[in-house]
């Protein structure tokens, strides 16, 4: 295994990027087929925008407050635009699923038989779901934030737009290994939706995708700060609002690398567990 | 050294046993009963480099576990197998480029693409050269006649269309062992043959080592000189198909096409040589053993008008039909591996 490992190894760096450059490009000429998908897909994505517009609206009108625990109006509506972009960065949609539907069918046994590795393989394939769905939709994102600028306190300086950016990088990997870890369950436990299901139930309370994180109470914010959903939706947009002190910028994104790391090495652990599982016992 | 090295094989899977009933199933949750199925009881084997070898058995007999073994895609529970000197289930890329499984109910290609993207992926996978892929490509698209339809999305193509894919796709790292689950399952008549008589051109040409799983006897006696016969998990029968009807074989169908209407004592005279088995005027189907063969027909020459005749062997679906039952009731004794004279025209199909 080891011999092969470092022959591996020895493939020039060239032919490697040819290989994912290839993947990368047939996968995104597969999300090209569902043209009609997105242009449906990405209309829907506003329209809670407008939802959270009114909603917010009535709820500072009532309580006769300007601000509330430092957000204004427009800054929580800017912080919902935000996490639209986060969101779409660490959101995998079908990747749990279909890992566990993989795995249950069979064909699993691909990635087995052909000399590649499955984790790299649907990482890619993930890249390039994302990037053909946001070069299209970059065209209503532009537009809609270009409607909505009022809202925003205006651009962040460059260390911080810098974070903002590494952050939603980190939130995509991130998002990519805990869904795949999670999907990988399917080699113990054939039938994984309901862990899904906790999964998103979580996560939409956690990441700051329902509401931000400091609105919660002291003791509800130590327990989102031990996990890692607020990387998700939560920590991006709350960089590029500046409510995370500059000094503790770097902290946070290197904690956040931190998860991230450790996603990796649990989804490749889970792997190659459930792959002897799967080879022992099924098949 | 064999190409294929197989000693002891086994492999027992673990099923969970499940009951009927919610009560059951709630039980389930906490104390779960498993059955160990004895998918392969200990398989000796060895194939030479260039054997294009058949398996053999009823469903259930351990044909798709042993090929699953053998690529890797599983861990026996005991034994030993090399493959081109590779232990098929570490799993080393540098086996998993020489080798491929094509399993006639499963589907490699990415659906909703052409098959070209499909292969280009292939060859980034496999790392094949530019100029060593496009001759392969060139080659077996020319043989299995594909080259109108490399531009199509692989869910607009047919079932047999789609499996010329999937074989185009498995043979463009030209491996140098093939292991083939049921390719014609589901084909028609002209499909399958295509794809016979593909299989037969190319792995004569390339000398490569092909082991195949049918249930449909028109690929084994067209392409494979070796016949493994697995029944329960262990080898009964390794030899040539002829060997196979030969020793369990004695029988014989003759069709006779009389001029006349057919009498009693006609059919009284038939059935003293053997088993009428269909009577349409002036048509008579029967079935008699080898050795009466030129004595019935002789007599029933002198005396009657005959238009035409066919003597045939039976379906070799039958043949082996009967083959396999023998084998689950453990009647076999020591097939033997005799010479051959002809071998049916499979009418079964």
């Amino acid at each position: 295994m080891t011999a092969t490992a470092v022959k591996d190894n020895r493939i020039p760096l060239r032919a490697r990027l040819t290989t994912w450059w290839v993947i990368l490009r047939i996968a995104m000429e597969e999300r090209f087929v569902y043209r009609g998908d997105f242009a449906l897909g990405t209309l829907m994505r506003f329209l809670p925008i407008i939802t959270q517009i009114f909603l917010w609206t009535a709820i500072f009108q009532a309580s006769g407050r300007s601000e509330i625990a430092d957000y204004t109006r427009d800054t929580i509506i800017a912080y919902y635009m935000l996490t639209m972009i986060s969101r779409a960065f660490s959101s995998m949609p079908g990747l749990c699923s279909g890992i566990a539907l993989q795995v249950r069918d069979g064909e699993i046994k691909k990635f087995l038989i052909q000399p590649v590795d499955m984790l790299g393989f649907l990482l890619l394939g993930r890249v390039a779901h994302k990037a053909t769905y946001y070069t299209i939709a970059v065209v209503p994102f532009v537009f809609v934030f270009f409607l909505c600028r009022g809202f925003f306190p205006g651009w962040p300086e460059a260390p911080v737009f810098i974070a903002f950016c590494l952050s939603l990088f980190m939130g995509f990997l991130l998002g990519f290994f805990i869904e795949a870890s999670l999907g990988l369950v399917a080699f113990w436990f054939l039938e994984v939706s309901s862990l899904v299901f906790i999964y998103n139930l979580l996560s939409f309370f956690l990441s700051g995708h329902m509401f931000p994180l400091d609105l919660l109470p002291d003791w509800a914010i130590g327990i989102v700060n031990v996990l890692p959903f607020q990387y998700l939706a939560y920590m991006p947009a709350a960089i590029f609002l500046g409510k995370i002190p500059e000094e503790e910028l770097w902290t946070s994104l290197a904690i956040e690398a931190c998860w991230l790391l450790a996603f990796v090495a649990l989804a490749r652990f889970m792997f190659e567990r459930g792959v002897q599982r799967y080879s022992g016992f099924g098949g | 050294m064999s190409i294929i090295e197989i000693k002891g094989l086994k492999k027992t899977y673990q099923v969970y046993q499940k009951k009927e009933g919610l009560r059951s199933s709630l039980r389930g949750l906490f104390k779960r009963e498993y059955k160990q199925v004895k998918a392969v009881q200990g398989i000796d084997l060895q194939i030479e480099q260039g054997e294009f070898v058949a398996f053999l058995g009823p469903n259930g007999a351990g044909k798709t576990t042993t090929l699953k073994l053998l690529s890797g895609v599983i861990h026996p529970t005991s034994g030993t197998a090399t493959v081109m000197g590779h232990t098929p289930w570490q799993r080393e890329n540098e086996y998993r480029r020489r080798f491929a499984l094509v399993m006639g109910n499963k589907n490699q290609l990415w659906w909703d693409l052409p098959a070209q993207e499909s292969f280009r992926l292939h060859q980034q996978i496999y790392r094949i050269e530019g100029d060593v892929f496009q001759n392969t490509l060139d080659e077996l698209t020319d043989l299995l006649d594909l080259r109108d339809l490399l531009q199509q999305p692989v869910r607009e193509l047919s079932l047999g269309q789609r499996m010329k894919m999937e074989l185009t796709a498995a043979l463009l790292h030209s491996p140098e062992v093939l292991f083939l689950d049921e390719p014609t399952i589901g084909l028609d008549v002209v499909a399958q043959h295509n794809i016979q008589q593909f299989l037969k051109y190319y792995q004569q040409k390339r000398k490569i080592t092909i082991l195949l799983t049918s249930h449909y006897m028109k690929d084994v006696a067209a392409l494979c000189k070796r016949v493994v016969i697995i029944a329960d998990g262990l080898i009964k029968y390794d030899g040539s198909l002829e060997g196979i009807i030969e020793s369990t074989d004695k029988r014989k169908m003759i069709t006779l096409q009389f001029r006349d209407v057919i009498e009693d004592s006609l059919l009284a005279a038939l059935k003293k040589f053997g088993d009428v088995t269909d009577i349409e005027t002036p048509r008579v189907k029967l079935t008699v053993t080898r050795d009466v063969v030129s004595r019935m027909l002789s007599s029933i020459l002198d005396d009657y008008q005959v238009d035409d005749i066919v003597v045939e062997d039976p379906p070799l679906e039958d043949i082996i039909a009967a083959v396999f039952s023998e084998i689950t009731e453990g009647r076999v004794n020591q097939l033997a591996d005799g010479e051959f004279e002809s071998i049916g025209d499979g009418q079964g199909l």
